[in-house]
C-alpha cells in the first residue's frame, strides 16, 4: 500500500511516497537522500539513527516513515550552521570523537538531546545517557569529552583546553 | 582553526583530522550511501541449519514473485566456472604435509556447514521484494548432527564437517625446539600449568558489510564498490582466482569505510556474487548486511583452547615455555585465517621476555560454525593472554610480586637486537621503562590501602599487569613467503606534484578510522616543507592507486609511510636535478629543506613549486637528462616486523554479592616507536582497550553445542560494550624507535586489544586469589565471578 | 518487514472496532513491534497506531493516586514531577528501561501489553497494586499478568490507563542483562497500606510475588528479615546469561537492597 507522507526535515518541507513498512530511516536514507543517517543494526540498539523529532531523539529505524507525516525532523545533515560546524560538531572534532564516523551522526544527535535536557551534565551522566548508542572504534573516552566540552560552549561558558593540546594545523575542509 | 597555525605542523603535533568534517556533517560516503542508476537489490538466502544435505532448491516461486529480477544459486555460478574463494596462506604441518584445503564455494550446492552458510541470492527491484521472494525458495534439507566447539571436534565420531579433513584437523603445525624444552622442564625448580580458553568474538564494525557490483557492457568493465579494508587484494583474490576477470577490467573502491578491525579484510563470498550477477542481470546490484548476517557472516576472532607450561628455575627465571592450542578455524578457510593461530601466534610467545627455549603446536580444527580469522590484534592477543596470565600464575605460586617476576625475565632495553626462540628478531624496546611508568600512573605501590578500604565496604578489589610485544608491520614479502603466504606484503604510493606544487599522495593503504588523511598528509608536509592545505591523501580506488595491500596489522604508518617517504625521496632527487639545471649548479650542490632547493652555501633557491612548474612547463628543461613531470612511484617491503610494546595495569573491584565488577582504572604505558600524531594514537589505544577490555568481560560468540545455532546472533545477547562500561583511560608513551624503518615507528592500531584482556583477567584473579582462584576465563561475566567465588567459599568452608 | 496496511484511527471505538481483524496489530511506541516486524517475526496485515486517540497520554492525579495514561512514554513518566512526588520509584524505574531515545517512544501500556518476561513495568505495576483500565473494564494488577507475553486482555481489548495508589515507600532494584539491558532481575518492593508487596521480574516467564519475603517484610521491614529467604531456582528462566540458580539467588540480592535503599 503506497503512501505520501509530507513532513518537514532540516527546516524544508519534504515529500516522499513510501510502503506502510517503509522507516523513517529509508525515506531520509533513500527518498530524500539524506544518507548521514545510518543503520548499524536491526534491532533497535546501536543508535547509528538517532535522529530528532519534533526536537527529541528518537530512533529512525524504529519508526514508521508514515508516523512522521506533519512532523519535524532533524538529521545530522541540518545541524550545522551553513558550513560553521555546530559547536557540538566542533567539540567531536577538536576532541577526537570519531574515527571512522560510522556511528557519529547518532552520537551527535543523541548528545544533542542529551544537553537539551541536563545542560551540565557529568562524566558519569554522559556515559549512562550513551546506553543507546554503540560505537566501536573510540572506546567512548574522547566522545565523553566532547559532549562535554560541547555542552560547555552551548552553556556560553569558555571550555578547558582539550586534552591533546590546541588545535593544530588545518581548518575544517 | 583554533590558533591560526596553518602551516607546516611538525610531525608529533595532535593536528585535528581533516576527515572529520564530512563525518559531522553526514556527508561521508560509506558504500550504502552509494546509489547507481537503475539499481537492483541482492538478499541472501542463508542457512538455518548448522550441518546438513541439501536434496534439491527449487526457485521457481520465487523467480515468478513481484519485483523479482533473478535468483542463483550455486549450480548457476558453477555453471559459469566460477571459483571458490581462496585462502591466503599456506600452512604445513609437524610431518611436512600441507593443510587440507576444502573448497569454499561462493554460494554452497549440496551441503551447508553453519548458520549462515550462503544459498542463493535474489535480485529484485527493492530489498523488501527480494526479501519476501527469498521466503518462497523451496529447499530440501536433510539436517545432520553439527559441531560447534575444538574439542568437542577432535573426539572419535564426532560429526565430520569436511571429508578432505579426517578427524576435522586442518593441520597440526608446531615452531621451536621441542626436545629443549622438555629438557629445560626436566630439571626446572618449578612448572606452572594452566588451560585457558580464548573466547571466540565476533568483530562487530558499526557499519554492516555492503557491496555494490556493477558491469558496463560498453566497455566490459566491472566495478565493486565494497566495505573493505584492501581494495586490491579484493581486486586480486576476486579476479584471479573466483570470477577470472582481469585486473585492467575490474575496478575495487572501498570509499569511507565504517569500521574493519580485521573483518573487512577478507574476500567474502557477496561481493562476488553481486559483480558476477551484475553482468548476469546489466543492472547494478546492491547488498548490505543486516546486523543478523553480520553476526553469522562476517569473519569471527579467536577461539582458542590452550594449555601452558612456563618453566622457572629457582631464581624465578623462565627457563622453558611449553603450549599446545587447539584453533577453531570455523567451517571454511577464510582469506588469513590460517596464519594467525600459527606465524602471528606461536612466534609471539617469548613476549618481552627472555625465555631461552619455546615450544608451541597448534591444531587447527574444522567446525560447523562461521569462518574464524584475524580480528583486532590478530594472535597476539591470544598470545599475549596466556604469556601473562601463566607469568601471573607463577608470581602467585612463588609468592613474588608480578612486577618484580616480569622484572627479572624482561629483554633488558642493552640487548637489541634480540633474537627469540620463535623466529622473530625484535629491533628495539624498553620494557621495564614502560612497566615503571604503567605502575607510577597507576598508583600500584599504594593499591593495598585501596583493596583494604574496598575490602571495608565489602568489594573485592584487585589490580593486574599485563606486559606485551606484538610484531606489526606487517611484513617482509621474502620472509613471509618461505612461511607460505600467497601474496607479497609490501606497500606502494604514489606522490603526484602538480604543476602549481600541490600534493595528490596516493596510498595503497586504506583508512577505515584511522585518519590517514590526516597522518599521512603531516608526513609530506614535514618532509616536502608544503602546508598540509596543499597535500590531498587519496586511497581506496583501484582505479586511482598503483597498487597497494591495505590496512591490518598496524602496518599503515610503518608500510605505507614508509613507501610514501620512499616516494618523495623519488621526487626530491628529480627535483634536485630540475633545480641544479635551473640554477646553475652541479646536482650534488642542491640541498632540500622546507620546501627549497638551495645551492649550498648560496641564498639562490627555487621552491617546490617553481620546480614543479619547470617539470611541467618543460620550455627551460634538460631534456636530455630528464623527462618531464613530477610524479614517482614506489614500492616498500619492510625488512623486519616492528615490535610495538607497553604495559598495561587494570584496577577492579568485584562485588561478591551479585558478581558486578567495575572497571575502577586503567592505564596504558605504549612505545610505539615514534609518533606523528599523538591525538590520533591515542584515539587507536582508546578503541583498542575498549574491545580488549570487552573481550574480557562481556563479549563472547556462543553456539548451541547440540544444534550449532548462533545464541548470540544479535545485540539483544551479544554484549558490547558501552559507554559505562569503562572508565577514562589513563595513557603514556615512551619512544624508542623503529630501527628498520625510515619513519622509526611500529604501529599503533592493536595494542589495546592485545595488553587489556591479560590485564583484567590478572586484576580479577588478584581480587579472587584470597579463596584460592587460579584462573578465571573470558568473558568473565557477573554470573561467571559470582560463581567462582561461591565455589572456592564452599571449598574453602569444607577445608 | 512484511507488508501491511497502515491506519491511525481518531476515536477509541475505531481502533478497537479495527480489531476485529485477528491480524490487526495495534503500535503504540513501537520499541517492540517494529523490532519484531524488522526481523520478520510477525505478520500482521493491518497496523493500527495509538498515536492519534484523544485522551489516552499524560499523567494525572487523582486523590490519592496518580493515573497514567495508556500511550504515555517511559520518558514522561520519569520526568514526571506528580509521579516523582506519589510514587517516586515509578518515575526512577522508568528511567532504567532501555536508553533515552528508546524511552522517547516507549509507552506503559505497550510495555504491560507485550508482557516481556524480562521487561520493568510488570513489577512496577504488581508491587504497587495498580489497577489496568481498559477500552472495556479494570484489572487488577494481580490479575493482569498472565504468563509469557501473555496478559489478561481480550482481543479488541486496549489499555487506555493504569491507575497506581500512593505507597509509604518502594524502591526499584534492576540487575541488567549485559547485552540487552533487559532486567535479568528486576525486584520492586513497596509498603503499601494493605502490606509490603514484593514483585519479581527477569527471573520467571512472567512477573511473580514472593509472599514469603511480603511476610517477613511485613512483620519487620528491614533488608536483614529477608536475608535468608531463598526462592526455589526450579522453573525459573535460564539461559546464556544467567542460570535459574542465579537468577534465585539475585532476587534476594536485588530484595534486600530494594528494602534497603527504601531507607
Ligand atoms: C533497545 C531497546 C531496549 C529496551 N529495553 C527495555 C528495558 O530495559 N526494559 C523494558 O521493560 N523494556 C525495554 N524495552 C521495551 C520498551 O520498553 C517498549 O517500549 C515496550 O516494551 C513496548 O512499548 P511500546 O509502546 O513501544 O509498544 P509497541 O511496541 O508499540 O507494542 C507492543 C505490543 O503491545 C501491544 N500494545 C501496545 N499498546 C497497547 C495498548 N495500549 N493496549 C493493548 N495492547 C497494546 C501491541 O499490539 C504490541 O503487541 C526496550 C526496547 C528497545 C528497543
Ligand atoms: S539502526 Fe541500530 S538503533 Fe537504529
Ligand atoms: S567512530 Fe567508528 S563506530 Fe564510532
Amino acid at each position: 500500500m503506497q503512501k505520501t507522507v509530507s513532513l518537514t526535515v532540516n527546516g524544508k518541507p519534504a515529500t516522499a511516497t513510501v510502503e506502510g513498512r517503509t522507516l523513517l530511516v529509508q525515506l531520509l536514507r533513500e527518498n530524500l537522500g539524506l544518507t548521514g543517517t545510518h543503520v548499524g543494526c536491526d534491532t533497535s540498539q546501536c543508535g547509528a539513527c538517532v535522529v530528532h523529532v519534533d526536537g527529541e531523539a528518537i530512533k529512525a529505524c524504529t519508526l514508521l516513515a508514515v508516523q512522521a507525516e506533519g512532523r519535524n525532523v532533524l538529521t545530522i545533515e541540518g545541524v550545522a550552521d551553513g558550513d560553521t560546524l555546530h559547536p557540538m560538531q566542533e567539540a567531536f572534532r577538536n576532541n577526537h570523537a570519531l574515527q571512522c564516523g560510522f556511528c557519529t551522526p547518532g552520537m551527535v544527535m543523541s548528545a544533542l538531546d542529551l544537553v537539551k535536557n541536563n545542560p551540565k551534565p557529568t562524566e558519569k551522566e554522559v556515559r549512562e545517557y550513551l546506553e543507546g548508542n554503540l560505537c566501536r572504534c573510540t572506546g567512548y573516552h574522547n566522545i565523553v569529552l566532547a559532549i562535554i566540552e560541547g555542552a560547555t560552549v552551548m552553556r556560553g561558558e569558555t571550555p578547558p583546553v582539550a586534552p591533546h593540546g590546541p588545535a593544530h594545523g588545518v581548518a575544517a575542509e | 582553526m583554533a590558533d591560526g597555525s596553518i602551516g607546516t605542523p611538525a610531525i608529533g603535533a595532535s593536528v585535528r583530522r581533516r576527515e572529520d568534517y564530512r563525518f559531522l556533517t553526514g556527508q561521508g560516503t560509506y558504500t550504502d550511501d552509494i546509489n547507481r542508476p537503475g539499481q537492483v537489490y541482492a538478499y541472501i538466502l542463508r542457512s538455518p541449519h548448522a550441518n546438513a544435505r541439501i536434496g534439491g532448491i527449487d526457485t521457481s516461486a520465487a523467480a515468478s514473485s513481484p519485483g523479482v529480477v533473478a535468483v542463483f544459486t550455486g549450480k548457476d555460478l558453477e555453471a559459469d566456472g566460477i571459483g571458490g574463494l581462496p585462502c591466503g596462506w599456506l600452512i604445513n604441518s609437524k610431518d611436512g604435509s600441507p593443510m587440507a584445503e576444502p573448497p569454499h564455494p561462493v554460494l554452497v550446492t549440496d551441503r551447508v556447514r553453519h548458520v549462515g552458510d550462503h544459498i542463493a541470492v535474489v535480485i529484485a527491484e527493492t530489498l523488501g521484494q527480494a526479501r519476501d521472494a527469498a521466503e518462497r525458495i523451496d529447499i530440501d534439507y536433510a539436517v545432520e548432527p553439527a559441531v560447534v566447539d575444538s574439542v568437542a571436534a577432535l573426539r572419535p565420531g564426532a560429526p565430520l564437517v569436511w571429508e578432505q579433513a579426517p578427524g576435522n584437523v586442518c593441520y597440526d603445525w608446531h615452531l621451536g625446539d621441542s626436545a629443549a624444552v622438555e629438557t629445560a622442564i626436566g630439571k626446572a625448580a618449578r612448572v606452572v600449568k594452566l588451560d585457558l580458553v580464548n573466547n571466540r568474538l565476533v568483530p562487530n564494525a558499526m557499519e554492516p558489510r555492503a557491496a555494490i557490483g556493477e558491469f558496463n557492457r560498453a566497455t566490459g568493465e566491472y566495478t565493486l564498490y565494497t566495505t573493505s579494508q584492501n581494495p586490491h587484494v579484493i581486486r586480486l583474490l576476486m579476479g584471479a582466482f573466483v570470477l577470472h576477470i582481469p585486473e585492467a577490467r575490474l575496478r575495487v573502491v572501498a570509499p569511507d569505510v565504517g569500521g574493519g578491525f580485521g573483518s573487512k579484510i577478507y574476500h567474502y563470498a557477496e561481493e562476488a556474487i553481486v559483480t558476477w550477477a551484475a553482468a548476469k542481470v546489466r543492472r547494478p546490484i546492491k547488498w548490505t548486511a543486516d546486523r543478523s548476517e553480520s553476526f553469522m557472516s562476517d569473519a569471527h576472532g579467536r577461539d582458542h583452547v590452550t594449555h601452558v607450561e612456563l618453566a622457572l628455575d629457582a631464581d624465578a627465571k623462565f627457563l622453558a615455555l611449553k603450549v599446545s592450542t587447539l584453533a577453531n578455524m570455523g567451517a571454511y578457510l577464510s582469506t588469513f585465517s590460517t596464519c594467525i593461530p600459527t606465524y602471528l601466534y606461536g612466534t609471539l610467545l617469548a613476549g618481552t621476555y627472555t625465555t631461552p627455549a619455546i615450544y608451541v603446536e597448534t591444531k587447527a580444527v574444522f567446525t560447523n560454525t562461521v569462518p574464524v580469522d584475524a580480528y583486532r590484534g590478530a594472535g597476539r592477543p591470544e598470545a599475549t593472554f596466556l604469556l601473562e596470565r601463566i607469568v601471573d600464575l607463577a608470581a602467585d605460586e612463588l609468592g613474588i610480586d608480578p612486577a618484580e617476576l616480569r622484572r627479572r625475565n624482561f629483554i633488558a632495553r642493552d640487548a637489541f637486537p634480540y633474537q627469540t626462540p620463535v623466529a622473530l628478531q625484535y629491533d628495539s624496546g624498553d620494557y621495564q621503562t614502560t612497566l615503571d611508568m604503567a605502575m607510577e600512573a597507576a598508583g600500584y605501590a599504594g593499591f593495598e590501602a585501596r583493596r583494604r578500604e574496598a575490602a571495608g565496604r565489602g568489594k573485592l578489589r584487585g589490580i593486574g599487569i599485563a606486559t606485551y610485544i606484538e610484531a606489526c608491520g606487517i611484513a617482509p614479502s621474502a620472509v613471509v613467503g618461505s612461511l607460505g603466504a600467497r601474496a607479497g606484503l609490501f606497500e606502494s604510493a604514489a606522490v603526484r606534484v602538480h604543476p602549481t606544487g600541490s600534493v595528490s599522495i596516493l596510498t595503497g593503504s586504506h583508512s577505515h578510522g584511522q585518519g590517514h588523511e590526516t597522518t599521512f598528509a603531516q608526513l609530506v608536509s614535514d618532509h616536502l616543507g608544503i602546508p598540509i592545505d596543499s597535500i590531498e591523501i587519496v586511497h581506496g580506488d583501484t582505479a586511482k592507486i598503483p597498487y597497494g595491500m591495505g590496512t591490518y596489522g598496524s602496518r599503515s604508518l610503518a608500510v605505507g609511510g614508509s613507501a610514501i617517504i620512499k616516494a618523495m625521496d623519488k621526487v626530491i632527487a628529480k627535483g634536485r636535478k630540475i633545480a641544479a639545471h635551473l640554477l646553475e649548479a652541479a646536482e650534488a650542490d642542491i640541498e632540500f629543506k622546507d620546501g627549497e632547493f638551495t645551492v649550498a652555501g648560496t641564498d639562490r633557491s627555487k621552491s617546490l613549486g617553481e620546480v614543479a612548474l619547470t617539470a611541467y612547463v618543460p620550455h627551460n628543461f634538460p631534456h636530455d637528462e630528464l623527462e618531464p613531470g613530477l610524479d614517482e612511484t614506489a614500492f616498500y617491503d619492510p625488512k623486519n616486523f616492528t615490535f610495538p610494546s607497553g604495559a598495561h595495569i587494570a584496577e577492579i573491584e568485584i562485588d561478591p554479592d551479585t558478581g558486578h565488577l567495575t572497571v575502577l582504572n586503567f592505564t596504558a604505558s605504549d612505545d610505539f616507536g615514534r609518533i606523528v600524531n599523538p591525538m590520533i594514537v591515542a584515539g587507536q589505544v582508546h578503541g583498542g582497550l575498549a574491545q580488549g577490555i570487552g573481550q574480557a568481560l562481556l563479549e563472547g560468540c556462543v553456539y548451541d553445542t547440540e544444534t550449532g545455532q548462533l545464541l548470540t546472533g544479535s545485540y539483544n545477547d551479544y554484549a558490547m560494550p558501552r559507554a559505562a562500561d569503562f572508565p577514562n583511560f589513563v595513557l603514556s608513551t615512551h619512544v624508542t624507535l623503529c630501527t628498520h624503518n625510515p619513519l622509526g615507528v611500529k604501529g599503533c592500531g592493536e595494542a589495546g586489544a592485545i595488553g587489556a584482556p591479560a590485564a583484567i583477567a590478572n586484576a580479577i584473579v588478584d581480587a579472587l586469589k584470597h579463596l584460592g582462584v587460579r584462573h578465571v576465563e573470558m568473558p568473565a561475566t557477573p554470573e561467571r565471578l559470582w560463581r567462582t567465588i561461591q565455589e572456592h567459599q564452599t571449598r574453602a568452608a569444607a577445608d | 518487514m512484511y507488508e501491511f496496511d497502515y491506519h491511525r484511527p481518531t476515536s477509541l471505538d475505531d481502533a478497537a472496532g479495527r480489531l476485529s481483524d485477528e491480524d490487526a496489530k495495534l503500535v503504540a511506541g513501537g520499541m517492540t513491534l517494529i523490532p519484531t516486524l524488522k526481523l520478520r517475526l510477525a505478520k500482521p496485515t493491518q497496523l493500527i497506531d495509538l498515536g492519534a486517540l484523544p485522551g489516552l497520554t499524560g499523567i494525572t492525579e487523582d486523590g490519592d493516586s496518580v493515573v497514567i495514561g495508556g500511550m504515555t512514554r517511559h520518558a514522561d513518566v520519569n520526568r514526571s514531577e506528580v509521579v516523582k512526588r506519589v510514587v517516586p520509584a515509578l518515575a526512577a524505574m522508568a528511567g532504567l528501561i532501555g536508553d533515552p531515545a528508546v524511552r522517547n517512544r516507549g509507552t506503559i501500556g505497550g510495555s504491560i501489553a507485550n508482557n516481556d518476561p524480562a521487561a520493568d513495568y510488570p513489577a512496577g505495576v504488581v508491587a504497587l497494586n495498580a489497577t489496568v483500565r481498559t477500552n472495556k473494564r479494570e484489572i487488577a494488577a494481580d490479575d493482569f499478568f498472565t504468563g509469557l507475553f501473555e496478559t489478561a486482555l481480550e482481543p479488541g481489548e486496549i489499555v487506555t490507563a493504569v491507575r497506581f495508589p500512593k505507597v509509604a515507600m518502594a524502591n526499584y532494584q534492576k540487575f541488567r542483562n549485559p547485552a540487552s539491558r533487559y532486567a535479568i532481575v528486576g525486584v520492586f518492593v513497596a509498603r503499601t497500606s494493605a502490606g509490603v508487596r514484593v514483585a519479581v521480574t527477569g527471573a520467571g516467564a512472567s512477573v511473580f510475588r514472593v509472599p514469603a519475603m511480603e511476610a517477613a517484610l511485613t512483620a519487620s521491614f528491614t533488608a536483614d528479615a529477608i536475608k535468608d529467604i531463598a526462592i526455589p531456582d526450579d522453573g525459573l528462566n535460564s539461559d546464556i546469561h544467567a542460570s535459574a540458580e542465579y537468577r534465585a539467588h539475585l532476587v534476594t540480592v536485588m530484595a534486600r537492597r530494594a528494602v534497603a535503599a527504601c531507607g
